[in-house]
């Protein structure tokens, strides 16, 4: 029975890799878990922190969230995202609130909103979106400066009418090229704040007194 | 090995058997990644480390499978060499990472590395195995860069932008800007501008091909001074 011990060898010869392989990749994930979780926190820190600057509040962002359900209406997620609390002492003096733009040139643009207790906001981040690299992903920090000009902006500065593109009748510039991408920021964006409106009891206060 | 066939191996890595130029392998994460050059940078270090590694235990192992076995194995140990790669990258280039995205497990599919286990490692000791991995690599990263390069110039008119996602912060400040841009040749930067630069790219390297072979030719038929008798008086009637 020659065939049959050649299909046990080669049997074996295969366990024998598929294991030495498995040990080998267990191994280096053992050895690198704790890394990757620093690192994929620190990225997130880092991210909340360019919107509420070190100085502003006195708690770790990272680790003071709570769950956005999907389809909540106004904030537009398809899934459950997180959003976070900054507090300074006993009370919420902002929060960040995570935002989908439907509406974008090319899929959903992900973004989050920082607003502040008094409803201005601290700072809008894109996260990930897919727009056309050079025209539309002027939204992305790492491109272009244009997302600063939410910060301190507000849902009365400008009027709910002019929270759009200048082309639009709006206050904020489109890019060159480029309408659909910045007017779905925006809008979102404006969403986003009349969101922090309606739910500020439970976003603001409430928490704070149960902190 | 002698040294003749080391500098073979060089010789058909960088150039006459280049993977992204003349074998045309890997074609996927080469058009898919190398829209700047720190992005082409990333996959290249990824891809050389896993083809230095595949090919060196490969050619380990050579003596102890068979034939019959030797794909599945090779596929595992390449499996495995990625899935490290993946996990390392993860822990210490997170950036990095999370841009490379997909196209860092994709390397398992990538037909360089299967392709030069089988055709080269398994059939050569280790010094060479592991050499040929290396310049593969080498080779493969070389067009990598170069195409990222290209697109980074054509399509935003600067070099070396975020290269601190690889090198860290002190990096940010090698960001050169050739030229300003108020229109950004988008093409470049769009899936359509990697096959047209890649093409070009082959395009260039076949004809300094031919021109090499040409001008070897020329030399090979050109009269050697001193070799005819030419005669220089009187006249032919």
């Amino acid at each position: 029975m020659n065939w049959l011990r050649s299909i046990g060898l080669s049997g074996t010869v295969l366990a024998l890799f598929a294991a030495i392989t498995s040990v080998a990749i267990g191994w280096t994930f053992l050895g690198t878990k704790d890394q990757i979780e620093l690192e994929v926190r620190r990225a997130e820190a880092r991210q909340l922190l360019e919107i509420f600057p070190v100085g502003t509040h006195d708690n770790e962002i990272v680790d003071d969230t709570f769950d956005v359900q999907a389809e909540t209406p106004l904030l537009g997620l398809r899934e459950v995202r997180q959003g976070y609390r900054v507090r300074q002492g006993d009370s919420v003096v902002g929060v960040i609130l995570p935002a989908t733009a439907r509406d974008g040139y090319s899929g959903d643009i992900r973004a989050l909103v920082g607003i502040r207790k008094d409803g201005s906001i601290a700072g809008v981040r894109v996260v990930s979106h897919r727009e056309t690299p050079g025209l539309g992903d002027k939204v992305d920090l790492r491109k272009s400066n244009w997302i600063l000009g939410f910060n301190h902006r507000s849902l009365e500065n400008p009027a709910m009418d002019r929270w759009n593109v200048v082309k639009d009748g709006g206050v904020f510039d489109q890019f060159t090229g480029a309408t659909v991408t910045p007017r779905a920021v925006i809008l979102a964006t404006r969403r986003a704040l009349e969101y922090a409106t309606l739910h500020s009891a439970t976003l603001f206060e409430q928490e704070a007194d149960s902190a | 090995m002698s040294s003749t066939s080391y500098r073979q191996l060089t010789l058909n890595g960088l150039w006459k058997n280049n993977p992204a130029l003349v074998q045309l392998l890997g074609l996927c994460p080469l058009l898919a990644v190398t829209a700047s050059t720190v992005n082409a940078l990333g996959l290249a270090a990824a891809t050389l480390f896993v083809l230095v590694v595949s090919n060196t235990s490969v050619s380990l192992i050579r003596l102890v499978v068979s034939d019959t076995i030797r794909l599945p194995v090779f596929v595992m140990i390449i499996a495995a060499a990625v899935t490290v790669t993946e996990l390392l990258m993860q822990a210490y280039s997170y950036e990095l990472y999370q841009i490379l995205g997909i196209f860092l497990p994709l390397i398992t599919t990538n037909c360089i590395i299967l392709g030069r286990a089988d055709a080269f490692a398994r059939k050569n000791a280790l010094p060479a195995a592991l050499y040929d991995g290396f310049i593969m690599g080498i080779g493969f990263g070389a067009v990598l860069v170069l195409l990222g390069a290209i697109r980074e110039l054509l399509g935003t008119g600067a070099l070396l932008a975020d290269m601190q996602l690889l090198f860290g912060p002190g990096a940010e400040a090698w960001r050169w800007q050739v030229f300003s841009v108020d229109y950004p040749f988008l093409v470049a930067i769009l899936p359509p501008g990697a096959f047209l630069v890649t093409g070009c790219l082959i395009a260039l390297k076949n004809q300094i091909d031919t021109s090499l072979e040409q001008r070897a030719k020329a030399k090979a038929d050109a009269p050697v001074a001193g070799s005819k008798r030419v005669r220089v008086t009187g006249t032919v009637s």
